[in-house]
């Protein structure tokens, strides 16, 4: 059975730190972010929607969880 | 005793809000440094005004859902929910063993999201209401952008308490709590590629099955030669969940979305869904979209659709959602953008339709309205669904 | 498991902060303005250094960028009030296919020179690392200020830092 364990969770911050931090440079440049920035790009395009059909999978299944995200989109700011 | 079952577990709630504040406290330290600094951003501003519709296995469940979300001084972001499911339920569970009912729910949420710097930090409160069960859950969010923004790495802790009463009696009053813990990690791959992988775990307490539900054991008393007894539940449920998607943007204006989660819990359920969507605008103001998703589930340990006799087990269940089954479920999307100026105190407006087609599949759960079959030799059930979701949505 | 997620969190948090680069919104920066010539809205090719003894304020901008869309209304006020006193706008698109830009322009039409930067060469020039992106360069053609975004206020800081330049 997975479980969510300070080894999985210290794994991933490793993983991040190996990236590097400082003087990062990042491989897509803001001003190349015009296709992650289109709507069709989003995980989460129409929020009211997606909480819904969400919603008919939990109540009809017995899995539940790990169903959101953030990030992407234009970066901009 | 339900009183002091009720105060231990406000304590309990409490002591893990405590907990909670304490490590959001920490993060605020941390993250509170001096000049203004690149950000994230917050959400659009935005009404959705919803119709959705349940219709499968004679149960109709429908209505609105009205979301409206504001920004306030570009810092905070604030949105409002409401929304009603009206149940006209004649489901297979209902013909077998008790009669045709209708009931509403009622479902309220807010919620915030503070933006500062890379960081966005969100707070939702949630409450849903019907006459034999009420529901409370609060919920904290903290996610941080880094990386050239790049990377988005987000915590979530969401805290549940629910009162569940019978209209058949009037007597019966329980609890059940429940904890979500999830971390999510999206990144940047390419110019045309974004994944995320997000990983929740939810603890469950108390009185986690339903009042009206039964089980079935073999009773040679009984002239189908079956009889029904209540159910009973473990009082504890603990699930993982873990899940990658991701989203390509391919050589023309269209995406291909690819989705794969699993999931496994303390009952012994072992789930795994995949999905493939694929978004395409075309005619500069239409969108169209289709979906295949695939969800395959193993049973609950003390799950049985017809059990050796009365009390056989420490635990049982006959409710079809814990049997062993597979959902295929096929859906299609249309969206228009009206014309700018359309509606003139709107930047943008969509009118969007979905219609997603279930097809239910249960390896052991057996259809006992089937007349003419020896107990357990009935056919196994199976039935489809239509999911309808149509909505407006305004960008201010 | 409390515990345990104490501190699993506790530990992401300690990590995390480790990892947090800073770079600031605004900032002085020094030397020689990078030179570039790109095509601009009125059909001709422009160049920075032709500009020389004017204030030049360098706005990297794209048609998908929300706070870019709402700065471009800021700039052009700036440019109607200051261009006499020899002060101009560069609005410089970063995007590798202009027409979404030039649809923008159309419901929101600016006076200033609009540059399509479309393979991407100045912005690499000028390590454009945020949208938007504004500079501001003096008579003398020195980079003077850096600007990574935009926040609704930043145009009073804009109006500051012209009127300084163009005192000079």
């Amino acid at each position: 059975m997975f479980t969510l364990t300070v080894r999985h969770l210290t794994l991933l911050s490793a993983l991040i730190l190996l990236s590097g931090c400082s003087n990062f440079s990042p491989w897509v440049k803001p001003y190349e972010r015009q296709n992650l920035a289109d709507p069709i790009m989003s995980f989460d395009r129409d929020p009211v929607s997606v909480r819904y059909i969400n919603h008919v999978y939990e109540a009809r299944e017995a899995a539940r969880g790990a169903e959101g995200s953030s990030g992407g989109g234009c970066g901009c700011n | 005793m339900a009183a002091i079952k009720a105060r231990v577990a406000a304590i309990k709630a409490g002591v893990a809000v405590t907990n909670v504040l304490e490590k959001i406290g920490r993060w605020l330290a941390l993250l509170s440094l001096p000049a203004t600094l690149q950000a994230a951003v917050l959400p659009e501003d935005r009404v959705d005004i919803l119709y959705h519709s349940f219709d499968g296995g004679g149960v109709t469940i429908d209505g609105p859902s009205v979301l409206v979300r504001k920004n306030i001084a570009n810092t905070v972001s604030v949105y409002g929910n409401y929304y009603v499911d009206m149940v006209s339920s004649a489901s297979i569970d209902v013909e077998a063993t008790a009669s045709p009912y209708s009931e509403e729910r009622a479902e309220v949420s807010a919620g915030l999201d503070y933006l500062h710097d890379k960081t966005i930090m969100s707070l939702s409160y949630t409450r849903s209401e019907e006459d034999d069960y009420e529901a409370q859950t609060v919920g904290f969010g903290i996610s941080q952008d880094f990386f050239g923004d790049l990377t988005t790495v987000g915590l979530g802790f969401s805290l549940g308490s629910d009162t569940v009463k019978s209209n058949a009696d009037s007597s019966f009053e329980d609890q059940a709590d429940h904890r979500r813990y999830s971390l999510s990690l999206t990144q940047i791959l390419t110019e045309n590629l974004i994944a995320n992988l997000s990983v929740e775990t939810v603890v469950d307490e108390g009185y986690l099955n339903n009042p009206y539900r039964s089980v079935r054991y073999l009773d040679s008393n009984s002239g189908v030669g079956y009889s029904y007894e209540k159910e009973l539940y473990p009082r504890t449920r603990n699930s993982d969940a873990a899940a990658i998607r991701a989203l390509y943007y391919l050589p023309y204006r269209a995406s291909l979305r690819a989705e794969f989660r699993t999931f496994s819990d303390s009952w012994g359920i072992s789930a795994d869904a995949a999905e493939l969507r694929y978004t395409h605008p075309f005619a500069e103001r239409w969108m169209l979209e289709l979906k295949y998703r695939f969800y395959d589930q193993t049973q609950a340990d003390f799950y049985s659709d017809l059990f050796a006799f009365s009390e056989a087990t420490n635990f049982r269940a006959r409710d079809k959602e814990l049997s062993s089954f597979t959902t295929q479920t096929l859906g299609i999307g249309v969206s228009y953008e009206f014309r700018a100026g359309f509606l003139s105190m709107f930047d943008k407006s969509t009118v969007n339709l979905y219609w997603d087609h279930m097809q239910f599949d249960y390896d052991n759960f057996r259809d006992v309205t089937q007349s003419g079959f020896a107990p357990g030799e009935e056919p196994s059930y199976r039935f489809d669904a239509d999911v309808i979701r149509f909505f407006l949505s305004f960008w201010y | 498991m409390n515990t345990r997620l104490r501190l699993s969190t506790l530990s992401l948090t300690l990590l995390l902060s480790l990892c947090l680069s800073l770079p600031v919104a605004a900032t002085t920066i020094s030397g020689p303005a990078p030179d570039f010539t790109l095509k601009s809205n009125s059909g001709k090719n422009l160049r920075l250094a032709d500009l020389r003894g004017e204030v030049v304020m360098i706005n990297f901008w794209a048609s998908w960028c929300g706070p870019c869309r709402q700065e471009m209304p800021e700039l052009n006020k700036l440019h109607k009030r200051y261009k006499r006193a020899g002060f101009t706008v560069f609005g410089v698109n970063v995007e590798n296919d202009s027409s979404e830009a030039n649809q923008m322009l159309e419901k929101i039409p600016v006076d200033f020179p609009v540059l399509y930067d479309t393979r991407s060469e100045v912005s690499k020039l000028y390590n454009v690392d945020a949208m938007p992106t504004t500079v501001l360069v003096d008579r003398d053609g020195n980079l003077r200020y850096l600007h990574r975004g935009y926040k609704p206020g930043y145009e009073d800081i804009y109006r500051q830092q012209v009127k300084t330049l163009i005192r000079e």
